[in-house]
């Protein structure tokens, strides 16, 4: 083999790995893409617009801005978190140990490093889709008041990021799925509940706000929020930005690490 | 009781437009091993569901334990067991477990189940494993385990769909060891397969099938003396000029079968018909003599192998 | 068809299905356990922030706190999903992937015995899981009077309903792309079936639509019942439930059958 194959091969195999996660997913795109679409609109039409009427009524503005307006930004940050769990717990332990077929795939030239990068590209890649979806649909309703607005899907990206490749490395050294379902239970609905996604932080008792800033999906909610109302000071965002980052890059250490003690060792 | 333990009369199942039973008869004897020999999708599995009284017939006469399914299912089910062709264990469940979970549903009481769990378990050679969750038993284990629980309400009637499939030799054949020892208690044993070698050894009688229909019935060696010769020649020559062949070995044997690998030629001397083959100058590459099987009866009797 | 499943109700052979699952079951008591913390969570999250954003509410002449108002349609939501997971998601696992019932038949058990042990258990389910939400709910203060207690029987007859509508719509179920589409029509039913603002808000013909929401049914029965406020025309919404529970039981049996005994 010739020396000149040698050099981009690295990106040549992950390429490979992604390129069979879109084609799997090409054959079952019809009801994700439908759901995409209408779950933004049906929760900003009842939350936002119904429970907005009510909010409006007794509160007024939150924060500055109509409820609709103030829960829509976070809408998006929930649901690439949702997106990052979804695809990340069950497909993988499927993979791993039901079908098998990443270890089809390592069987290949295919490293388990290029399998785990060639995973989390695809998934960052239908956030990234699903970014733009929900901002254009976040926007239908008025709620994006900046320029800033416009990094919304890549924000959406590094959220599902942050969340999908610690989860992919759990679900990797995972021997059954009892568990998931008590991480999702016990930190997702949690998460999604607590995170200052339909209220503001100020809502919570002074002693549990600063555990607030623990929680992950907290700073993706702060960011989209940042993002579309254009407000936010550049050291926050900067600590928001940070935070996912770190989250992100752990999980892709763990992730390499988990991946090649399943398929190879 | 008196008469036969299963009787069927013209049996039809159809699937929309597809007749996959296509008016079958037979009668099996109290005690005896019946087998259903035939290829992948000769309806043999049809038939299976059909006579467990699960699947009803769409037309045609059956009676099983001297009752009609469509009136008594659940009465003929209680005393009949069942070997699916898969599995269909109970995964999240330990050994133990599936064999205690499946005796519940035939409303038998925990204490006496306790004990017979006990009995299969060491008939079935899994006593160490009786605590260990299904998911991790070998292939050859989870058949054995089936086997077992298909025993669990002592049934008098055993119907076995293609019970070795996918298993090492090894594991056939300590199967085919536990069915005998069935076979000695008196248990009726219906049995279906596309491996010949395990029809000669298990049946007492059989009828092959094909397209839907039953194309031969009786004893195995019966079947062979009836439908074949004595023995077989088969000759393989590594050349395709098989039609050439052919013709020239016609006239040294009383049938001759051409498959894509190799020539089949039906004699009762087999070394005799070598030696003259090898005298007119005709050199294979290779050569066996043997006696003649179930395969031969049937590719005599549908034009094609069982298996593959 | 109809009356061929009711007299088998009671019948022992569908208790063996509840057996099953419950042996099954029992070594996932964490999956068990873990859901009574779900509706908890959600009832923290509305006491603390949506209850002091919205207030209290005008509802039908009475005075209510939002999480007053909001705790019954959650109730009827969560016995919605409970009854969707155990009949839609946990069903198709058994009845086309693991193919769990296809052995079962082979014992005198029937495919009505089948259905029906799916039913009793998920109603079993949802009777612990509607108790301990009920708890909570007087425990948070959300609450609007001590017939807060009739939520049971009516929370288990919203699970019976559900229950039985997913059991006949998980045989459609061709393949597991297709719970997006349940969960397509799961979320619109929660989201506008009147569980977090009331049914007045709609223009009238759209709150005629949504009355034939069954959650709609079941989430204004369960607020009238817990706010103590007995009308007429709860009789009504507990037939509407009723009926819908015995067609979608019936549906079921009979494409059960189709499938399991071609």
């Amino acid at each position: 083999m010739s020396s000149t194959l040698d050099v981009p091969l690295g990106w040549a195999r992950w390429r490979r790995s992604w390129w069979y996660h879109a084609t799997y997913y090409a054959q079952t795109w019809r009801g994700s893409v439908a759901s995409t679409v209408l779950f933004p609109i049906f929760y900003l039409a009842s939350l936002g617009v119904g429970v907005g009427h009510l909010v409006s009524a007794h509160t007024g503005l939150v924060q500055g801005q109509t409820y609709l307006h103030f829960i829509a930004p976070s809408l998006l940050a929930t649901t690439t978190m949702q997106l990052g769990e979804g695809e990340s717990l069950w497909p993988v332990l499927a993979a791993v140990k039901w079908i098998r077929s990443y270890h089809a795939a390592a069987a290949t030239p295919l490293e388990p490093e290029d399998i785990l990068t060639g995973k989390l590209a695809w998934v960052v890649t239908r956030a990234f889709a699903t970014g733009i979806v929900y901002t254009i649909v976040i926007g239908s309703f008025g709620a994006l008041q900046s320029w800033w607005a416009l990094t919304l899907p890549f924000l959406g990206a590094l959220i599902t990021l942050a969340f999908s490749a610690p989860l992919v490395a759990f679900a990797a050294r995972s021997q059954s799925d009892g568990p998931f379902t008590a991480i999702y239970r016990f930190a997702f609905v949690p998460m999604f509940l607590f995170s200052a996604t339909f209220y503001p932080v100020s809502a919570y008792p002074g002693y549990l706000r600063p555990f607030v800033q623990f929680v992950p999906l907290y700073h993706g909610v702060a960011l989209a929020r940042a993002a579309a109302f254009g407000e936010g000071s550049w050291g926050a965002v900067t600590l928001h930005l940070l935070f996912l980052v770190a989250m992100a890059v752990a999980g892709i250490a763990w992730g390499r690490r988990t991946m090649r003690h399943r398929l190879v060792d | 009781m008196i008469g036969p333990i299963l009787e069927a009369r013209e049996l039809v199942k159809r699937f929309g437009e597809l007749e996959a039973v296509k008016g079958v008869s037979f009668t099996i004897e109290r005690g005896e091993s019946f087998g259903f020999l035939g290829p992948n999708g000769a309806g043999k599995t049809s038939t299976m569901r059909m006579i467990s009284a699960v699947s009803r017939p769409s037309s045609g006469s059956l009676t099983i334990l001297g009752l009609d399914p469509s009136t008594h299912g659940p009465e003929i089910r209680g005393r009949i067991g069942v070997v699916p062709q898969e599995d269909t264990l109970e995964l999240e469940l330990s050994v133990r477990q599936n064999l205690e979970m499946f005796g519940r549903y035939f409303d038998l009481p925990h204490a006496i189940l306790r004990e017979r769990a006990s009995e299969l378990l060491e008939f079935a050679q899994l006593s160490e494993r009786a605590n260990d969750k299904v998911d991790d038993l070998s292939g050859g284990m989870k058949r054995r385990l089936t086997i077992a629980r298909a025993l669990i309400n002592r049934p008098e009637l055993l119907i076995l769909d293609e019970p070795t499939t996918g298993l090492d030799p090894q594991a056939r054949h300590l199967l085919w060891e536990r069915l005998y020892r069935l076979k000695r208690e008196g248990v009726t044993q219906i049995i279906t397969t596309h491996y010949m070698d395990e029809a000669e050894q298990l049946c007492d009688r059989l009828v092959v099938m094909d397209h839907g229909s039953i194309v031969a019935e009786g004893p195995p060696r019966e079947l062979i003396a009836r439908h074949s010769t004595r023995e077989v020649v088969e000759l393989r020559f590594g050349t395709d000029s098989h039609e050439e062949l052919h013709d020239r070995l016609a006239p040294f044997a009383q049938r001759i079968e051409v498959l894509p690998d190799r020539i089949l030629l039906y004699v009762d001397e087999g070394d005799d018909t070598l030696r003259e083959i090898h005298e007119v100058g005709i050199v294979p590459m290779s050569a066996l003599v043997r006696r003649s099987s179930l395969e031969d009866v049937f590719l005599r009797l549908t034009g094609r192998t069982l298996v593959d | 068809m109809l009356a061929r499943t009711l007299p088998r109700f009671g019948s022992r052979r569908s208790l063996h299905i509840f057996e099953r699952n419950f042996m099954v079951y029992r070594s996932q008591w964490l999956m068990l356990v873990s859901g009574f913390f779900e509706p908890l969570f959600y009832l923290l999250s509305i006491g603390i922030g949506l209850n002091h954003l919205v207030g209290n509410l005008h509802f039908d002449g009475r005075v209510v706190s939002y999480a007053t108002f909001v705790a019954p349609g959650m109730l009827a939501t969560s016995a919605m999903n409970g009854a969707v997971i155990d009949s839609i998601f946990n069903t198709f696992f058994r009845l086309k992937i693991s193919h769990a019932y296809d052995a079962v038949l082979s014992t005198p058990l029937d495919v009505i015995d089948v259905a029906l042990g799916e039913v009793w258990w998920a109603l079993a389910r949802a009777t612990a899981y509607a108790a301990s939400f009920i708890v909570c709910m007087v425990a948070l203060g959300d609450s609007g009077s001590v017939w807060v207690v009739l939520c049971w029987p009516a929370a288990i007859l919203t699970s019976l309903t559900f229950s039985c509508v997913g059991l006949a719509a998980c045989t459609y179920i061709r393949s597991w792309q297709d719970f997006d589409l349940v969960a397509l029509a799961q979320l619109p039913l929660f989201l506008f079936s009147a569980t977090f603002f009331p049914i007045s808000l709609y223009p009238a013909w759209l709150g005629a639509i949504v009355s034939f929401s069954p959650l709609y049914q079941s989430a204004a029965l369960l607020r009238g019942v817990a706010l103590g406020q007995f009308e007429w025309i709860m009789i009504m919404r507990v037939a509407y439930l009723l009926a819908l529970a015995l067609v979608a039981l019936a549906l079921a049996t009979r494409r059960f059958r189709r499938i399991l005994v071609p």
